[in-house]
């Protein structure tokens, strides 16, 4: 259950092409991730798989069957929206019994089954109040518990924490990876945040302009990018990219180094600089650094008991073992 | 505005709105206070203003010798009937053109404003014909439709405006879920456009209520709503002003009630928008 | 979203409003087309044969075409000056600040709900009626001879019936234009310095200038087949025969059928005419 193929599909609105020719194999029981830029087309690609948009042409299957013109409700998934889409005049209970009551489920399970989702998802005491009178926080978990009752194949999810604030954005992606390890159903997240991805997912897919750059774990992607576009969009603060005479140096185009794969050091190195802003945070300090041929500023992830100033020179060493090189083409040479 | 406005400002503002307000409202609050005179005290020169012996026969003149009931339940069924049947037909129409919007939506809804702008007159005798010969002629049936469609673009336009206020992903949410075409307008998009619709059903009564070209041309003695029975008062016999008040009162006071609800809808429904 | 299931269904129901309103705009369109291009008598003989273009010529040719004009332009003109302008300045008095705001929009709106048979009515004989009206009570009571309204000053009788009807519609659009007039732009020109008068004219008019055309379009519509004050009044004596009742005229009355539908073909190409400077108004809206 949850097995969904995208064999060569495309979507284009009108005359604009938004996704050119795409294969994409997502496994049962897999924690996906639909990660990239605004407008790269994740959400759109969400919502092929979810059925609320025609493909253009090609081919989707879910556990086997062709899918491709069979309407959303028809697919055996559910689907949790940026804005929670909860309905305004039903209360949270009538909310979750929606789509139990379309499929005609008679009303006995139905309430075991909103029973057990409020349970685990704490809304015992809303049952009866309305999304109006809810948090953010609470509105979504109706959202999910809308969508467990249905038991899908899968779970699609697109972008559910970005109206959240801060704090109840890291706790609820705790929730949901627990509640993928429980129910260890096939989950599609899409998200702009590549925190998000990376905590959370199975497998990611990095998208940009609606072709797939790269499909891998977090890890393979951390340290196998293949690109200079998912070298640059994985790992915050943004790997350094650096041109002209440093990456000559190592036979190629470009040569990239992660800010937390470079020494610092006020006496001695392999390169020299100038701070420009140093950011305290305590725990580490991002030093960005000025003067360093083909790539300004650089940026570097020291220690927090690091302690530059504006102005100060300091040495860089990159590890060795960390430089990523990258062709003329922007692709991975090893 | 961060100054403090001077008591004194708004006495003088509310004096002068007050004093223009009242003019503009004294024909109707004279007809309503006419309505309760004698025929003799309603042409009293000096006017009689609030002094005078308080009467219903004004009404009871009304309702009984001119079978006032029935004019008054034409022009229920007219308006009621024709604005029901508009919003049946408007519903669907509104809501392809709000949630399933194509290149040739604006152009589609502009043409069926358009046709609201079709000077009655120049169809007169086509429609007449049509009516004879279909034998709807001083029927309530006839008017009902051609009220509905003179009515139709106006509640198509305010049904799509409200549909529009309704977030898409709560529909989309709803297919999901397993909502069939007929199960998404029943169970959501209806209960959440519910004021919209009062609003709309509202406004277009009140406009049906007072339409006045097909109203008088289209009935005689059968279908006559209040618009006609009012006019047959434009050649009467012997006194009349307070019996002209007794049925004008009974004409008027609901559509001024009902109007006080719908201002809102009023400015963006007769303005298609124009004007927010 | 759009899918090819809803895009079709999408089709299927805006169907029934779009066939019922080209037909109720085809059919009779179309009949009275046909119906000018002929001599058409029902009560005198009946079809008659092709006209050509003969009742075109003779509809603006006739002696009453003119004045119907005229009569038209007057009434138009005059309920528009009348109702714009007292509609800018009822609407600036009523967003000041006061007391029972919300009473007085009620006493200024109420005309536009009343029916326009009763207005007409009431006007003509409870105020107009030149033995037992309110004004001639009035005039008597400053010694002056009471003004025989609709017959003496017909066309302006009907004009402040019309324009009485009219002013809560053009006062509530224009009190909220004004209303979505930025207060700050007010109070930065009176920190430049601006007098009120030149406040008004360099910031309040321009802004309200979209409004005011709005509601001359749509008034001008309307007024144009304004029938019940005018068949309830004068009959349309004394010169108050607008071009739309000349045309009823023609058809119902004398019934020639073939002169009226002519003369409303001149009626709805004016309207059209007015229509599309209307309809570029609101479609510039909708793209919004």
């Amino acid at each position: 259950m949850g097995q969904i193929n995208l064999t060569q599909v495309t979507k284009s609105f009108g005359d604009v092409n938004v996704i050119p020719p795409l294969d994409l194999n997502i496994n049962e029981g897999e924690f996906t991730v639909f990660v990239g830029p605004s407008g790269c087309g994740k959400s759109t690609l969400l919502r092929l798989i979810a059925g609320l948009e025609d493909i253009t042409s090609g081919k989707i299957t879910i556990d086997g069957q062709d899918a491709t013109n069979l309407p959303p409700s028809k697919r055996g998934l559910a689907m949790v929206f940026q804005s929670y889409a909860l309905y305004p005049h039903m209360s949270v209970r009538k909310n979750i019994a929606f789509p139990m009551k379309m499929a005609g489920m008679d009303e006995a399970e139905q309430n075991r089954r909103i029973e057990a989702a409020a349970k685990a998802l704490n809304l015992t005491d809303y049952l009866d109040r309305r999304p109006g009178q809810l948090s953010g926080g609470q509105r979504q978990r109706v959202a999910i518990g809308r969508a467990i009752v249905r038991e899908p194949s899968a779970f699609l999810f697109d972008e559910p924490l970005s109206n959240l604030d801060a704090a109840l954005r890291v706790g609820m992606r705790l929730e949901i990876s627990e509640m993928h390890k429980r129910l260890e159903t096939t989950m599609i997240y899409v998200t702009h945040d590549q925190v998000e991805a990376m905590t959370m997912a199975d497998k990611i897919v990095v998208l940009q302009a609606g072709v797939i750059e790269q499909v891998g774990s977090p890890l393979e992607l951390y340290r196998a990018p293949r690109n200079k576009f998912v070298a640059g969009f994985i790992g915050s603060p943004k790997m350094n990219l650096i041109e002209g005479q440093l990456a000559s140096e190592h036979n190629v185009h470009t040569i990239g180094i992660r800010p937390e794969h470079i020494d610092v050091s006020t006496s001695d190195g392999a390169w020299k600089g100038t701070v420009g802003v140093a950011e305290h945070l305590g725990s580490d300090t991002f030093i960005h650094i000025h003067g360093i041929p083909g790539c300004d500023p650089l940026t570097v992830r020291a220690g927090g008991e690091v302690d530059v100033r504006h102005g100060d020179t300091v040495y860089l060493t990159p590890q060795a073992q960390h430089i990523h090189k990258f062709g003329v083409d922007g692709l991975r040479v090893d | 505005m961060a100054r403090a406005v001077t008591n004194q400002r708004k006495a003088i503002n509310t004096l002068a709105a007050w004093a223009v307000g009242l003019l503009i409202f004294f024909p109707i609050l004279w007809t309503i206070l006419t309505s309760f005179k004698t025929e003799a005290t309603a042409i009293a020169d000096p006017p009689v203003f609030l002094a005078f012996d308080w009467t219903l026969e004004n009404y009871e003149a009304v309702m009984e010798r001119s079978n006032y009931a029935r004019f008054l339940w034409n022009s229920i069924i007219i308006a009621g009937g024709s604005t029901i049947l508009g919003i049946i037909i408007a519903v669907p129409a509104a809501w392809s053109m709000a949630f399933v919007p194509s290149k040739r939506t604006k152009d589609i809804l502009l043409w069926m404003l358009s046709t609201k702008m079709l000077p009655a007159v120049g169809v007169l005798y086509p429609i007449y014909l049509i009516f004879i010969n279909l034998g709807i002629l001083d029927t309530r049936i006839g008017l009902v439709i051609v009220l509905m469609l003179i009515n139709l673009p106006i509640i198509v336009w305010m049904l799509y405006t409200y549909f529009k206020e309704i977030p898409v992903d709560i529909l989309e949410a709803g297919r999901m879920d397993g909502a069939s075409l007929k199960s998404e307008i029943i169970y959501i998009l209806t209960p959440m456009a519910v004021p919209g619709i009062a609003s709309t059903l509202l406004l277009n009564f009140i406009l049906a209520w007072n339409e006045a070209f097909w109203t008088l041309n289209l009935t005689a003695a059968k279908a006559a709503p209040l618009t006609a029975f009012i006019a047959s008062y434009s050649s009467p016999e012997g006194l009349f002003y307070a019996k002209l008040s007794a049925a004008s009162t009974m004409a008027i006071a609901p559509i001024l009630i009902l109007g006080w609800f719908s201002q809102k809808q009023l400015v963006s429904g007769l303005t298609f928008g124009a004007v927010k | 979203m759009a899918t090819q299931h809803s895009r079709s269904a999408a089709r299927f129901m805006m169907a029934p409003a779009v066939v019922l309103l080209l037909g109720w705009m085809l059919v009779p369109l179309l009949m009275t087309l046909y119906f000018s291009f002929k001599t058409y008598l029902p009560l005198r003989g009946g079809d008659l044969g092709w006209a050509g273009f003969d009742n075109y010529v003779r509809f603006v040719s006739s002696s009453a075409f003119w004045p119907s004009i005229q009569a038209t332009l007057i009434i138009v003109g005059g309920a528009l000056i009348i109702t714009v302008g007292f509609g800018i300045l009822l609407g600036i008095l009523l967003n000041q600040p006061m007391w029972g705001q919300g009473v007085v929009r009620i006493l200024v709106i109420a005309p536009f709900f009343v029916m326009p048979t009763v207005s007409a009515l009431v006007w003509k004989n409870m105020f107009m009626d030149p033995t037992n009206g309110l004004l001639a009570h009035l005039w008597r009571f400053f010694g002056a001879d009471p003004v025989v309204w609709l017959s003496d000053a017909s066309l302006f009788s009907i004009i402040l019936i019309v324009s009485w009807q009219w002013l809560p519609f053009a006062t509530l659009i224009l009190l909220t234009a004004i209303q979505s007039l930025d207060g700050e732009q007010l109070e930065a020109s009176e920190m430049d310095g601006a007098p009120v008068l030149k406040r008004f004219w360099y910031i309040v008019l321009p802004h309200l200038s979209r409004a005011i055309t709005i509601v001359i379009l749509i008034e001008t519509i309307f007024l144009l087949s304004i029938f019940a004050e005018i068949l309830v009044t004068t009959g349309g004596a004394f010169g108050t025969r607008t071009l739309t009742y000349l045309i009823f005229q023609r058809v119902l009355e004398s019934q020639n059928v073939g002169l009226g539908s002519a003369g409303g073909v001149y009626a709805i190409i004016l309207a059209n005419i007015v229509a599309i400077f209307l309809m570029r108004i609101v479609g510039k809206n909708l793209d919004a």
